[in-house]
């Protein structure tokens, strides 16, 4: 299974992407975003960080790039498309994914583990995961999920929803909301699921000596259901 | 053509930095203020002298990178 990482200026977590698709048996390649055609992938991921330091808005100089013509015609054709943190702000930015990701309610900067309840399994990035609740990181600024009334209805209607923040027995409530995301939403899908953006981080969770192996669990589940 | 514009967030989309800054206000006496939202102000010098076209130039800039039209509306204030 071949995989691209895509590389903006100021994306920093590239390359523990890149390792932990390795990891999985992906064979992985880095595309920089100045290039102007993927290579053959089956999966294409925009990694987190701060791409063009976070300007004008998060993800809106990184969505515009060479590269995004290729990953948006690549995502329109049926291609998977995975956007971490700041890559979920570039997907939304670039119109695959509809909404925005807005500054974190409380204004402070968020790191730390969360637990997160996937909502929807029928898709290739969560189907086959026996896991209820999966505990992964998460270290952003600009989290705060919204959108309007309509789409959010949509969105709702279509089951687009991914996961929801909640406790460690899948609880969803405002107590467990990091950042004033409409309704607990830590990530979403397109409406046919071939595309995700997520605001938390299993590449960062694929390891006893890291935060955490729930990571693993995606990542695995991942790799077995592209094959 | 200097074109200037100002974007800045819809009414219904909560604004906690402008919310910061209201209650600072108030903590160092200006107390007689209804709310406070912060937006983002651009001047555009475009290789253009006929204003209506510096214009639209500077709206299509706005629905196609300048503003997100999800959560902000953008406003040509004046040209020069």
């Amino acid at each position: 299974m071949h995989s691209s990482v895509i590389i903006f200026p100021g994306s920093n977590c590239d390359r523990d992407m890149d390792v932990a698709l390795k990891k999985f048996g992906f064979k992985n390649k880095m595309v920089w975003h100045n290039d102007n055609e993927l290579p053959k992938s089956d999966l294409v991921v925009l990694p987190g960080g701060f791409s063009y330091g976070d300007y004008l808005r998060c993800g809106s100089m990184a969505s515009k790039s060479k590269i995004m013509k290729s990953v948006i015609n690549f995502a329109k054709g049926g291609g998977k498309v995975m956007g971490i943190c700041n890559g979920f702000q570039i997907l939304v930015e670039s119109g695959l994914l509809p909404g925005v990701l807005l500054r974190n309610k409380y204004l402070e900067f968020i790191c730390k583990n969360v637990f997160v309840k996937v909502n929807s399994k029928d898709n290739s990035y969560f189907k086959g995961i026996n896991k209820e609740t999966l505990e992964l990181h998460i270290a952003h600024n600009e989290g705060n999920y919204f959108c309007s009334k309509n789409q959010i209805k949509e969105i709702k209607n279509n089951n687009q929803v991914a996961l929801h923040y909640c406790d460690k027995n899948g609880k969803i409530d405002e107590n467990q909301n990091p950042n004033g995301s409409i309704h607990n939403i830590a990530g979403i899908f397109n409406k046919e699921k071939n595309i995700l953006g997520m605001m938390p981080h299993p590449e960062r969770m694929i390891d006893q000596a890291l935060l955490g192996e729930d990571g693993s669990v995606f990542f695995k589940n991942l790799i077995n259901n592209i094959r | 053509m200097k074109v200037s514009v100002i974007i800045t967030l819809k009414k219904d989309v909560l604004d906690p930095q402008g919310k910061v800054i209201h209650q600072t206000l108030n903590g160092i006496g200006f107390d007689n203020i209804n709310e406070v939202r912060q937006g983002k102000y651009f001047e555009i010098d475009v290789k253009e002298n006929d204003k209506k076209k510096s214009e639209d130039k500077v709206e299509d800039m706005c629905k196609k990178l300048l503003a997100n039209l999800v959560i902000e509306d953008y406003k040509v204030i004046g040209s020069q």
